[in-house]
């Protein structure tokens, strides 16, 4: 072979115009083709009940023009902004690289800093009645989504067991919650370690039967195990009052001071208008510490021998019998550990909502969760965390879109396209991120120097 | 074998059949302390079945494994402790323990017998260093005090900690991945993977290390240096080596005795040079034709 030639100066690459507007031609005939019934005609009933046929030929005409632009940018902007890029490889700048190493360096200290004051800036920048929706809305929901996250990883994604009935645990802190309070009278303060510990006992409840199966069957009967938990929630009626679910929980309270209008409540002892924002900054922080306990926990764990156990098992199961390490405590302790936090995750949501139901406990919950896990990054916590803003929050901020109202006409509902944006945007993670957004594995302890672990190594566990 | 040799392990009529196969028929063996014993065969002779059998992957069909820990006088005590039932019988000199009747994990953590594989076993997306401590698994959960110690920082955590980093970074240095220590295992090279993999095994402090086919894969030199790491552990520690090898020059080399299977049946029981001169070895390794036996001996030097 000879020696390849010294590469050409400019770019090479040049613009068949012919053939950009074939192109172009070709595609709008297909989207004519194929949107002249879906949306360029369309039925509707008339007032005697017929169906009568609409043209809507400004929007068809508009999509199908939108599809030729595509076209022509793919053509004239994109092909040859690749073609120069594969011309000339990306040489990685020192400066960016720089900024990239200080991002990360101070990246969780910022996070964390961002989400303590989040109320504050809220009501600075929404002031108080609109600071209720992003505090409560936002800030709760999102933060309940990062626990949940945090304690299913433990079980997915350190110890690669696939467990698509997380929810069952949710639910079991949500109703020892709401009936303890209810029956015993009891605080939240005292009853949320008590859910833990009976979300816990549940964990190594399912976790005995299932510890023989792996991969796929292990994670058909975590599926029906959240199914179950959540038949018995609506037939139990004499216990959990079924679908009528359980009404009037009591509300966390600030030292015995509850958050209410009256004389005793905490805006009056402390000589403040009443406003429902107060409790909401109030469950904000109870849920942020609640992460952050979670988080540290199990930043802790990974460093013990118990951590490194559980991705150990999932890294090779056969290799840990062999070296002495009791597979079945180690998942059992997996399960249980996971298990627990999602109990504090359900008894915090029963406090918050003061109303449960079993409707709030289906198997949507667990995909979300597990969508999180898995969009995250299996095994990171950061991953975990953006993964959980980025799907909850996104989901929320739907609701704020009501300016494209103008532009789609009056019945234009932005939700209603949720989970299609969830699903494209699950595909193009895995297109462009198949190993999550954070797709490294970080080693929990280091001889000399810390290095990432490209995600290609690391094994995902087949349960 | 000398005179003063002692038994660490006796295997006694080890059965294994798989539905009508029998993999493993009547095997009777003894593995001596700090020798290296080297179980060789054919292809399908039954080896790695043995070791599943003693490592406590498989239960056997029939058959009784026993391993001493301190005293030769348990020995005795060997048939007391089959008819009582129990897995082990502790005494202040010593412990006995029959591992038919024990589960895998406990095979490795009580009788401490350890053991690599076949095709490597690694955990490939942890680093050198997160391998074996890996290893040390017991002794650290100990000293976490089952985790609840550990998670608030309590009971001395660090201090084992850093002794068990201690230990692996002796491993590490032995078998020559110093620079190394912080990478994935999963991107080691062939040979420095199989050297990881019986550093994490001796990481479990083992009384008895089962390495099956270390030398598989491995170039001439890689070869030599496992058989002075193998004789270092012998020399060096108070373990006691069982291989299987099919690479005759290592088993030639390095071991003290021999045991040969063929169809799951033992045909030849002894030390190396023996073995070497023994027709129904010959035989079952090279086939009967007489130049092929002659070629063959040629080429292992007779």
């Amino acid at each position: 072979m000879r020696a390849l030639p010294s590469r050409p100066a400019g770019p090479t690459y040049r613009v068949e115009f012919d053939r950009a507007l074939k192109d172009a031609a070709i595609a709008g005939l297909i989207a004519l083709g194929l949107f002249l019934p879906l949306i360029g005609l369309r039925t509707t009933q008339d007032i005697r009940n017929e169906l009568t046929l609409e043209t809507r030929w400004p929007l068809l005409f508009t999509m199908v023009g939108l599809v030729i632009a595509g076209s022509l940018i793919n053509s004239f902007v994109i092909t040859p902004w690749r073609a120069y890029r594969q011309e000339k490889p990306r040489t990685p700048s020192t400066a960016a690289a720089q900024f990239r190493h200080e991002f990360l360096r101070y990246f969780i200290p910022l996070a964390i800093g961002f989400v303590a004051v989040y109320p504050m800036l809220s009501l600075w920048l929404a002031g108080m009645q609109g600071s209720v929706k992003w505090v409560d809305n936002f800030g709760i929901q999102i933060l309940i989504y990062v626990m949940l996250g945090l304690g299913l990883n433990i079980v997915v994604g350190l110890a690669g067991l696939l467990d698509l009935g997380y929810v069952a645990f949710y639910a079991v802190g949500a109703y020892s919650f709401a009936l303890l309070a209810e029956h015993f009278g009891l605080s939240f303060f005292t009853l949320l370690p008590l859910a833990g510990i009976l979300a816990t006992f549940w964990g190594v409840l399912l976790g005995f039967p299932v510890l023989r199966l792996r991969g796929d069957y292990l994670a058909i009967v975590t599926l029906a195990f959240g199914e179950i938990i959540r038949l018995v929630l609506i037939n139990w009626v004499p216990v959990t009052n079924g679908y009528a679910g359980i009404s009037g929980i009591p509300r966390p309270t600030f030292f015995g001071i509850p958050f209410n209008a009256s004389d005793e409540g905490f805006a009056a002892t402390f000589g403040i208008p009443f406003h429902p924002v107060h409790r909401a900054i109030f469950l904000y922080y109870i849920i942020l510490a609640l992460v952050l306990l979670t988080a540290l926990v199990t930043v802790r764990l990974r460093r013990l021998p118990i951590g490194r156990a559980w991705e150990a098992l999932r890294e090779d199961e056969i290799a840990c019998r062999s070296l002495g390490i009791n597979t079945t405590n180690t998942k059992l302790t997996a399960f249980a550990i996971g298990a627990m936090f999602g109990g504090f995750a359900g008894s915090f949501f029963a406090a918050r909502q003061g109303f449960i139901s079993p409707e709030s406990f289906t198997f949507h919950e667990s995909a979300t969760i597990v969508a999180i896990v898995v969009l995250g990054g299996m095994g990171s916590q950061i991953g975990v965390a953006i993964a959980a803003v980025a799907m909850i929050g996104g989901t929320e901020i739907l609701r704020e879109l009501d300016f494209l109202k103008a532009l789609f006409g009056n019945e234009f509902d932005p939700t209603q396209y949720r989970m299609l944006l969830f699903g494209l945007g699950m595909v193009m993670i895995m297109v462009w991120k198949p190993r999550g957004l954070i797709g490294t594995r970080q080693p929990s302890v280091v001889l000399a120097e810390r290095k990432a672990i490209s995600g290609t190594l690391v094994k995902e566990g087949r349960g | 074998m000398t005179a003063t040799a002692q038994a660490l392990l006796e295997v006694e009529h080890l059965t294994m059949r798989f539905g009508g196969l029998i993999a493993v028929g009547e095997l009777t063996f003894t593995a001596y302390r700090s020798e290296i014993t080297a179980l060789i065969g054919p292809n399908g002779a039954g080896k790695t079945t043995v070791f599943n059998c003693i490592t406590g992957f498989y239960k056997p069909t029939e058959g009784r494994i026993g391993l001493v820990h301190g005293s030769e006088s348990l020995w005795d005590e060997l048939d007391t402790l089959t008819a009582y039932g129990n897995r082990k019988l502790a005494r202040a000199d010593g412990t006995l323990f029959l591992l038919e009747r024990m589960p895998d994990y406990l095979v490795a953590q009580d009788a401490r017998v350890a053991r690599t594989f076949q095709n490597i076993r690694l955990f490939s997306g942890m680093t050198v260093l997160e391998n074996l401590l890996v290893a040390q698994h017991n002794p650290l959960m100990l000293a976490s005090g089952y985790t609840l110690l550990g998670v608030l920082g309590l009971g001395g955590y660090a201090r084992s900690e850093r002794a068990a980093i201690d230990k692996a970074r002796h491993w590490i240095e032995r078998i020559g991945l110093a620079d190394r220590a912080d990478d994935p295992a999963g991107a080691l090279p062939y040979g420095a993977q199989r050297r990881l993999e019986i550093a994490r095994a001796m990481c479990t402090d083992p009384v008895l290390l089962c390495l099956d086919e270390p030398a598989a894969g491995l170039n001439p030199r890689e070869s030599a240096e496992l058989n002075a790491l193998i004789l270092s552990i012998r020399d060096e520690s108070t373990t006691s080596v069982l291989l299987i090898e099919h690479d005759m020059s290592v088993v030639m080399e390095i071991s003290d005795h021999v045991v040969v299977l063929d169809y799951g049946v033992k045909i030849a029981d002894g030390p190396p040079e023996m073995v070497r001169n023994d027709q129904k070895v010959i035989a079952a390794y090279l086939g009967v034709a007489d130049e092929e036996v002659a070629a063959a001996e040629a080429e292992v030097g007779l």
